[in-house]
Parts: C-alpha cells; sequence; structure tokens
C-alpha cells in the first residue's frame, strides 16, 4: 500500500527558484527510505510536501490516499495526525518537561485526559527515557531531547515518520543510537522517512535510498541495483556532522 | 477545557510576558479612565449649571391671585416645563436679602414682584426652546417682564456642545491609542510563542483549537487590566477627592463597560494577532 505518492512534482518558490522538478516516487508501509544529495538539493521540500508545509506547484503529491493539492486546512490537520515529525533542531517547548511535551501533541489533537499518561508513559519507554519524564529539555543531552521528540512523533501512533536531518546537530554515539532507534520503529510498523547527509549511516544499511540533485531524483535504489548507487558521488565536505 | 487550562498555565509558564500584557491594557485603560473621569465631572459641572435655567416671569402689581393660579396651570401643561412655582413678594425679599448677605437692608418690603419662576425639563435647556416658552409666558397679561439670562444659557449650551464635541474627539483618540498600544503587545506575546503554535500545527491541531487559548488568555488579561486600571482610576479619583477637590467617579455602568471594553481589545486583539501568526507559518 502506498503511503506517501509523488508523481511528477514540481515546486518552485517565488524567491528562491526551483527547488523540485519532475520528482515521482512512492512509499509503501513499513517502508524505510534515506533521502539524500547535498544542501538545496530539494530533500526537505520533499519532506515539507509530505507534511504539507508546502503545496507543490505542478503535479500531485499524495499522502493517505489524499491529494494535498486539493486538502482543506482541516484536512491538512487530521492528516498531520497520522504523521510524526522530527527535525534537526528538536523544536521541543523549553518551558515544559518532557512528559509535557509529548502530551502536548496528545492534547491539542483532542485525546481524551485520561489516554494521555499511559501513551506519554508507554513512548517514553520506546525511546529509553522512562526515568527523564520530568526533566526539562534544558537539562537533557542532544540525543535526549531528540528521542524526547521521536517519541512526541510517535505519540499518535503515525503510519510515516518524517526525519528532517534527525541526527545533524549529535555526535556520533548519539547518531547511532537515534538511528537504531529509527529501525526499531521502522520495524514495529512505521514506515520512515529521513532526510541525511550523513553516507555512513547510508553505507552500513541497505535500505532504500532517494538520491536528489537540483530539485531532482537522481537516484532511487528501489528502481536501480545497488551496484549502480552513485552515493560515492557527494563530495566528503557536504556532511553534517556538527555536534552541538 | 483544554483551552482554558492552557490559557492559566501560560501566565504561569510565562509570568513576565502575562503580566507585561496585563500592564500594558491595564495603563493604556487607566489613561483612558482619566480621561473619562474628568469628561464625566465637567458634563457633571455643565448638567448641575444647566439645572438652574429657569425662566421668573415678573407679575404686575395687584395681580388677582386667581389669575396667576389660573396661569400657573396653564403654563405647568407645557409639554418643555417641568415645574412653576409662584414666589411672592414677601417670598422675593426673603430669597433677595438670603442671595444678598451683608447687603440684605437695601431692599424695602414691597419693593420686588411677584414671580412665577419656571423649571424647564432636560433637554428643553436650549436657548431656542427656552426664548420660546419665555415669549408664550410673556404674552399673559398680567406678565410684566421675562427673565431666563438669555447670555449665559447661550454661552452655556455652545459651552456643553463644545466640550461634547471635544470629549467625544479626544475619547476616540484616547480608545484609538490605547487600542493600538494593546494589540501590538498582544502581538509580541503571540510572536513570542510561535513556536508553539508551529508545533501545535505540525502536530494537526485544527487552527480553531490553536485558537482558543490565545483568545481566552487575551479575554483573561483584557478583564484582569480592566479591573486594574478601574482601581488605580478610583484610586485617583479619591486622592483627588481627599486632597483638592470632590470629584464624581464613574457609575456602575460605566464602571462595568470599562472592564468590558478591556476584555473586548484583548479578546479581538489576541484573535487578531493569532490569525496573523497562523496565516505567516
Amino acid at each position: 500500500m502506498s503511503l506517501v505518492r509523488f508523481l511528477n512534482v514540481a515546486k518552485e518558490y517565488q524567491r528562491g527558484g526551483v527547488a523540485l522538478s519532475h520528482a515521482s516516487f512512492q512509499l509503501h508501509k513499513g517502508e524505510f527510505a534515506y533521502l539524500t544529495g547535498p544542501s538545496g538539493s530539494g530533500k526537505s521540500t520533499i519532506l515539507k510536501l509530505i507534511y504539507m508545509e508546502e503545496r507543490p506547484t505542478a503535479g500531485d503529491v499524495w499522502v493517505s490516499g489524499i491529494s494535498t493539492r486539493e486538502a482543506s486546512k482541516k484536512e491538512v490537520s487530521m492528516i498531520r495526525r497520522h504523521l510524526g515529525i522530527v527535525f534537526q533542531d528538536f523544536r521541543l517547548l523549553e518551558d515544559r518537561t518532557a512528559e509535557a511535551n509529548i502530551a502536548f501533541a496528545l492534547e491539542v489533537t483532542g485525546t481524551p485526559t485520561d489516554m494521555i499518561r499511559p501513551r506519554v508513559a508507554r513512548v517514553l519507554t520506546q525511546v529509553g527515557l522512562a526515568s527523564k519524564g520530568t526533566s526539562y529539555p534544558r537539562e537533557l543531552s542532544g540525543g535526549e531531547q531528540q528521542r524526547i521528540a521521536i517519541a512526541r512523533a510517535l505519540v499518535n501512533d503515525p503510519y510515516v515518520l518524517i526525519a528532517d536531518e534527525p541526527t545533524g546537530n549529535l555526535d556520533e554515539r548519539a547518531t547511532r543510537g537515534i538511528f537504531q532507534l529509527l529501525r526499531d520503529i521502522n520495524t514495529a510498523g512505521t514506515a520512515v522517512i529521513m532526510a541525511t547527509h550523513n553516507l555512513e549511516l547510508i553505507r552500513r544499511t541497505e535500505y532504500r535510498t532517494i538520491e536528489l540533485n537540483h530539485g531532482r531524483v537522481v537516484f532511487d535504489s528501489v528502481e536501480t541495483p545497488p551496484a549502480e548507487k552513485p552515493i560515492e558521488a557527494i563530495a566528503p565536505d557536504q556532511h553534517d556532522e556538527t555536534p552541538i | 477545557m483544554m483551552a482554558l487550562r492552557e490559557a492559566f498555565a501560560s501566565f504561569r509558564r510565562a509570568p513576565l510576558l502575562s503580566a507585561l500584557g496585563v500592564i500594558t491594557i491595564a495603563f493604556s485603560l487607566f489613561a483612558f479612565g482619566l480621561f473619562g473621569l474628568v469628561a464625566v465631572n465637567i458634563r457633571d459641572a455643565l448638567q448641575s449649571i444647566e439645572d438652574r435655567v429657569e425662566i421668573r416671569a415678573f407679575i404686575a402689581d395687584g395681580t388677582p391671585v386667581e389669575a396667576s393660579s389660573a396661569a400657573m396651570g396653564d403654563i405647568h401643561a407645557f409639554p418643555e416645563v417641568l415645574s412653576v412655582t409662584y414666589v411672592s413678594q414677601d417670598d422675593a425679599l426673603v430669597r433677595a436679602r438670603k442671595e444678598l448677605g451683608e447687603f440684605s437692608d437695601v431692599f424695602e418690603p414691597g419693593v420686588l414682584p411677584a414671580s412665577l419662576d419656571v423649571k424647564l425639563k432636560p433637554g428643553y435647556r436650549d436657548p431656542t426652546t427656552v426664548m420660546a416658552v419665555a415669549n408664550r409666558i410673556k404674552s399673559y397679561d398680567f406678565v410684566d417682564d421675562v427673565r431666563y439670562g438669555e447670555d449665559w444659557v447661550a454661552k452655556l449650551y455652545r459651552l456643553r456642545t463644545i466640550a461634547t464635541l471635544v470629549g467625544t474627539g479626544l475619547g476616540l483618540a484616547f480608545a484609538a491609542v490605547a487600542v493600538i498600544i494593546i494589540g501590538a503587545t498582544i502581538r509580541i506575546m503571540v510572536m513570542a510563542r510561535a513556536e508553539e503554535i508551529a508545533i501545535m500545527r505540525l502536530v494537526g491541531a485544527t487552527n480553531g483549537f490553536i485558537r482558543m487559548p490565545f483568545v481566552l488568555e487575551g479575554f483573561i488579561q483584557g478583564v484582569m487590566g480592566g479591573l486594574l486600571a478601574l482601581g488605580l482610576t478610583w484610586a485617583t479619583s479619591t486622592a483627588i477627592s481627599h486632597s483638592f477637590m470632590r470629584t464624581a467617579f464613574f457609575d456602575p455602568t460605566l464602571a462595568t463597560l470599562g472592564v468590558v471594553g478591556g476584555a473586548l481589545i484583548g479578546l479581538f486583539g489576541s484573535t487578531f494577532a493569532v490569525g496573523r501568526q497562523l496565516r505567516r507559518l
């Protein structure tokens, strides 16, 4: 079953020019896919088109069978409840505890109060931070903060977890931990699409890789045998593993 | 329920920012309240002067009491007339001596004429109406002369018109400034929470759901700011009454309107600011 479908999608910004053109691919249930490519190649644009922060200029994007071009504001809100979104900069609310940050995602979607606490406890355990629920983000390491952000993304039981450079602000050890966590989440059945510069991660696994360059899909490992992967072509200075 | 809890929680999470909002609303409304206090006192002063507008019809010597009594009934039936009082020659002497104080002995008994003192209803005290009623009274044969202070009635009416126009203009200006300042403060407060709004949207909250806590918070701040402004204005009014001169304070209806005004400014200010923020995201 196709959860996300791009068909000849183009995205052009009034001032920023063409960010994406003729992009076509599908993401299926339970799949894990990397989006890779140099900065400005269109990775984040693809993710924004999935969670409907942006709408396509041409072509169409379907998420859970709904065309994002035609989705109403209400439909966008409803679709987002089934997407988990994780960012490089965590985007946690500094004035709330880890538990409150996770519960926030349930509260604002109208989850009954008595269901919130057990669900928060479940995802905190799932990300390995059951004992850190009452900590504030500033009291946590970068890796822990990203785990809380992932827990928040997971708490609504999403079909797809969208991760935009989730390890970009983390050191090597934290990166490995987050990556393992994303694999576990995927193994449990949630599809994951992850934008990353980290070629080491990509090399270590056999997951699907969609490579972008100048807004075009230049390689998709689902359609191309592994021997032809052009990953090595990305210059080393395009890695982004700056520790925090 | 969650919206109300969040609205109160934001006071706890960001007490300084919330206090800034309440204080800004309070001081903006306080400035408006001070102006309102001046306007209310000027209005009361003019009203008390206006209450003294009366027509005095002097009765010719030798007029039978029956004639003046019958005329009193006629005049009292005029739609503009509030009351008609017969002042005999003796009453006129007593009144004149009382008003003149140390010069009270200048009048001899029988010097002052009897009169009919006619008070007009509120709304009929403008120069044109006063003159028209005076002319009608003057048409009675036994009326020697009619006085109603033409000059000061005209001046008083002009003063009231000017005070109303200036008061309305200044009032609107003060209100506009208050709305602009309060609106800007609320916008800053909403912008400070832009990330929270962005996260709410990303996790699937509807715009209506996102708006509600901010709107409630704006309303609560408006009520608190309005009450604080009312308290400050009352304290100022009381201090002036004790130190300089007796001043009137707002009646309960005006005081309630002030607080309701603060609440509405808070409500609409935050609704507008959140709407802008949601369009930006």
